[in-house]
């Protein structure tokens, strides 16, 4: 298995790219290249140029800023995992990246790469949907961001005009003391998610006052399940009332595919949530104890 | 079609000029062009490991890189492992002592990973090298001798001798 004959650009500023991007005609933009390097080795994608985003100056970055996170759509996942601003600031994503791949995939693949290639398993795609994240991307009339929730159009399709290249997301991060969990079912460490769930949660003497609950896997686009983020309000979090509140969950559609029956996916969509939410509640207790 | 470009890498400490087709992966262009087929490829897609190098130190499945993106980099293959010709890096003393390889095809990309795991982590648990080799693939060993092999080595690069061993590059 070889690539396709292809032209190679490699441009230094994110000016050249969308430069690139909008004059050639079946152009790919290549970043980690942990996705678009077997596509190109199986030929699924032919393009006549591959535009690669690896030398571009400045899309590799972690800051805070105004209470949210910022990264680079050329930051590596591997500098996601060993980030203490985000181990601090957003634990959720901290604990999801350990479950992307591999530590060989971790060091090359790229936050942006994975939120542009939207596979519908990918943790990150999942934890940008958990934060309310917004995205920026640059084209020839220049800079845009929107809602993460307004990324995915369809199947593995970012909102993504032709000439545009993404160049990075923001995170608001949740308050110190909040709870958090990523749970994924894989049948093996490191494989494509089947179904995944990352929970956050805020509680005010023992009850929820604010919930996000995301399942990933289960279609094109991460789900937020806004019944159960509302159902959640007043709650108190224990094992029998998160069971019938993630019931709920199983009304959801599901893919049906080789890995899995759509009613396995919606089984299991009633009881990652559930984990997560324990899980969750678990650590805003261990650090009121401590 | 036969876009070409010319790349400087260093493999093994050797410095190389080259002019490579834009669209060779850097597992073919370091097998064909430098010769240097100790890396091995199974899957050709990212799936299986054998093709592992270290780029700058940090492992990277040589497959999924196009040899163009190596340009001014440091390459490190399983060739450049063994301190010299006569002498064994601890790591693969370990493999060879505790028969952690069997067939062998897989055993350059997990010598590669081990080398940055250990690095970073010289004192790991048996699940950490376990979840440290999740993405190679070994059809023979059942991985069992892998993981006594990659804590034994552990243990010996922790000593002094192992140590002085792992200086020479």
């Amino acid at each position: 298995m070889k690539p396709p004959p292809f032209s190679y650009h490699d441009p230094r500023t994110v000016a050249d790219a969308v430069g690139l991007l909008a004059s050639l005609d079946n152009a790919k933009l290549l970043a980690g290249g942990q996705s678009l390097m077997p596509m190109l080795n199986m030929r699924y994608v032919l393009p006549d140029h591959v535009i690669d985003l690896n030398r571009v100056e400045g899309l590799s970055y972690i800051r805070a800023n105004n209470g949210a996170l910022e990264i680079g759509a050329m930051t590596r996942q591997r500098d996601i995992e060993f980030s203490d601003l985000i181990r601090q600031r957003c634990p959720l994503m901290h604990e999801a990246i350990r479950q992307v791949g591999h530590r060989q995939t971790r060091n090359r693949g790229t936050l942006g790469g994975s939120l542009c290639h939207l596979d519908p398993s990918a943790e990150l795609v999942s934890i940008a949907a958990a934060f309310d994240a917004k995205v920026t991307m640059t084209g020839k009339n220049g800079a845009r961001s929107i809602d993460f929730a307004a990324f995915p159009v369809a199947y593995m399709t970012p909102a993504l005009e032709p000439d545009e290249v993404l160049t990075g997301a923001t995170f608001p991060c949740w308050p110190a003391g909040h709870g958090y969990a990523f749970v994924e079912f894989a049948r093996r460490h490191g494989d494509f998610a089947i179904v995944s769930a990352a929970v956050l949660i805020e509680e005010k003497a023992g009850k929820v006052t604010r919930a996000s609950v995301t399942l990933g896997g289960m279609g094109p686009a991460p789900v937020r399940a806004s019944q159960v983020e509302r159902a959640l309000i007043g709650e108190v979090i224990e094992e029998k009332r998160m069971r019938e509140i993630c019931e709920s969950l199983r009304k959801l559609d599901a893919i049906d595919d080789i890995h899995a029956p759509a009613s396995y996916r919606q089984q299991l969509a009633t009881v990652l949530p559930r984990r997560a939410l324990l899980k969750a509640h678990e650590r805003i207790a261990e650090g009121a104890r401590q | 079609m036969s876009d070409t470009r010319k790349i400087t890498v260093t493999v093994n400490g050797t410095r190389y000029e080259e002019t490579v087709p834009v669209r060779v992966t850097l597992a073919d262009f370091i097998r064909h062009q430098l010769g240097l087929t100790g890396t091995h490829l199974g899957c050709e897609h990212g799936v299986c490991g054998a093709c592992t190098i270290l780029l700058d130190g940090h492992s990277a499945r040589s497959c999924l890189m196009l040899a163009v993106q190596a340009d001014g980099h440091d390459i490190l293959t399983v060739e450049g492992i063994a301190p010299d010709a006569e002498t064994l890096h601890p790591l693969q003393e370990a493999f060879r002592d505790n028969h952690g390889l069997q067939c062998g095809f897989c055993t350059p990309g997990i010598l590669t990973t081990l080398i940055e795991l250990l690095r970073d982590n010289p004192d790991p648990t048996e699940a950490e090298v376990r979840i440290g080799i999740s993405g190679n693939l070994c059809r023979c060993t059942g991985y069992q001798n892998i993981v006594i092999a990659a804590l034994d080595a552990a243990k010996r690069l922790r000593s002094e001798d192992g140590r002085q061993k792992t200086e020479v590059r």
